[in-house]
């Protein structure tokens, strides 16, 4: 089954394009929606109760209360509709479920926080990666940009 | 009728612009070669007969590799024929490719269903099984086949257990999601019969109509 391997390595998202995600953090989601025929960014924030699935398939769910209702969504991480994800917080956990956050109300919602000298290296890995993804755009920009010149150039030739 | 020939290589899905993900099966399919070509004069009825993937010249039997050297290729394991309405266009030795199909077609799609041995009426049929416990033992019996007296047989065709599986089926009008021609893929919406690396025929559907 060699092949649908590679054919799934091929259709995810790039090494890379994604952050690295624990359960128990606390994240913000960029989604894509659509409204009539415009398209604009949702942002989700909430913590990340489960992981589930690998390769493409790869998903997490993200609970947050609003006006006293707890509310989860699952993202497939690999979704065109997911442009971003960031970490605001990570978790300190000890389940790699946390559905017994359902059940509870109030302050015992909370998920201590995860310090130390792995988070800040986390952190550090972090925004390496945001700044490499943004130079290779820039650089596909710019590509882009040189293909267009050369191309008007051939057409002023 | 445009049919070709190839494997079921696996599952995978696939997302659509809007973020709605489509399981689909991965088909690795041709290039085949045409083998024959029947002629109403000669056989009776029109139809091309494909043949894929290559069989060692040692496993082939001694007339396959005579109908092989005519068709000017190597022996094939997988040999198929395509009836037609009209006398084939083709000639023997032309190839048929992927590209005979386009994405949004609907196609049939033909297999050996996966071999289940000798099962019993609820995996075979679809029975509903008794109670497990309170001392019931109809855990997954079939129940009464028939009456008594009257008729004092049982109905021809009652459903009872038996060989389950391994039989042709065909999967009716399944959308082509992608076409890859770079290396011979069909990826068709849902599921084909057949476990992963069986051989199956995919041909243009018979009757489906395509939607919007």
């Amino acid at each position: 089954m060699q092949l649908i391997q590679t054919i799934e390595n091929e259709l995810k998202k790039p090494a890379g394009a994604l952050p690295a995600v624990h359960v128990g953090d606390t994240v913000e989601v960029h989604y894509l929606i659509r409204e009539g025929d415009k398209e604009r960014v949702q942002i989700f924030t909430g913590t990340i109760l489960a992981l589930k699935g690998r390769g493409i398939r790869r998903s997490i769910t993200v609970r947050r209360i609003v006006q006293g209702e707890g509310v989860e969504r699952i993202f497939p991480l690999h979704s065109p509709r997911v442009i971003d994800i960031q970490v605001t917080r990570r978790g300190d956990v000890r389940r790699s479920k946390l559905y017994y956050l359902r059940d509870r109300v109030g302050k015992k919602t909370r998920v201590k926080e995860l310090l130390g000298e792995k988070v800040r290296q986390g952190r550090a890995a972090e925004k390496a990666r945001r700044e490499n993804q943004a130079a290779q755009a820039n650089q596909a920009a710019e590509a882009a940009d040189i293909d267009q010149g050369a191309d008007q150039e051939a057409v002023e030739a | 009728m445009t049919l070709i020939l190839g494997r079921k290589k696996g599952m995978t899905q696939l997302f659509a612009e809007d973020g709605t993900a489509t399981g689909c099966t991965v088909v690795e399919a041709g290039p085949c070669v045409v083998m024959q070509v029947r002629t109403q004069e000669r056989d009776g009825y029109d139809a091309v007969q494909l043949g894929f993937e290559d069989l060692p010249d040692r496993l082939a039997k001694k007339p396959m590799r005579g109908a092989a050297k005519v068709a000017g290729t190597a022996p094939k394991r997988f040999l198929r024929e395509d009836r037609l309405k009209e006398p084939a266009e083709m000639g023997v030795g032309d190839s048929v490719t992927v590209e005979e199909f386009n994405e949004g077609d609907l196609v049939d799609v033909i297999g050996t269903s996966k071999g289940r041995g000798f099962a019993g009426t609820i995996k075979r049929h679809g029975f509903s099984r008794g109670p497990k416990t309170h001392g019931s033992m109809n855990y997954r019996r079939p129940g009464s086949i028939g009456c008594s007296a009257y008729p004092g047989r049982v109905i021809k065709g009652k459903r009872m257990s038996g060989h389950y599986g391994a039989k042709r089926k065909t999967s009716k009008n399944l959308e082509i999601l992608r076409v890859d021609q770079d290396r011979g893929l069909l990826f068709v919406k849902g599921a084909i019969p057949g476990p992963n690396g069986g051989f199956v025929q995919v041909q243009s559907a018979r009757t489906g109509v395509k939607k919007g």
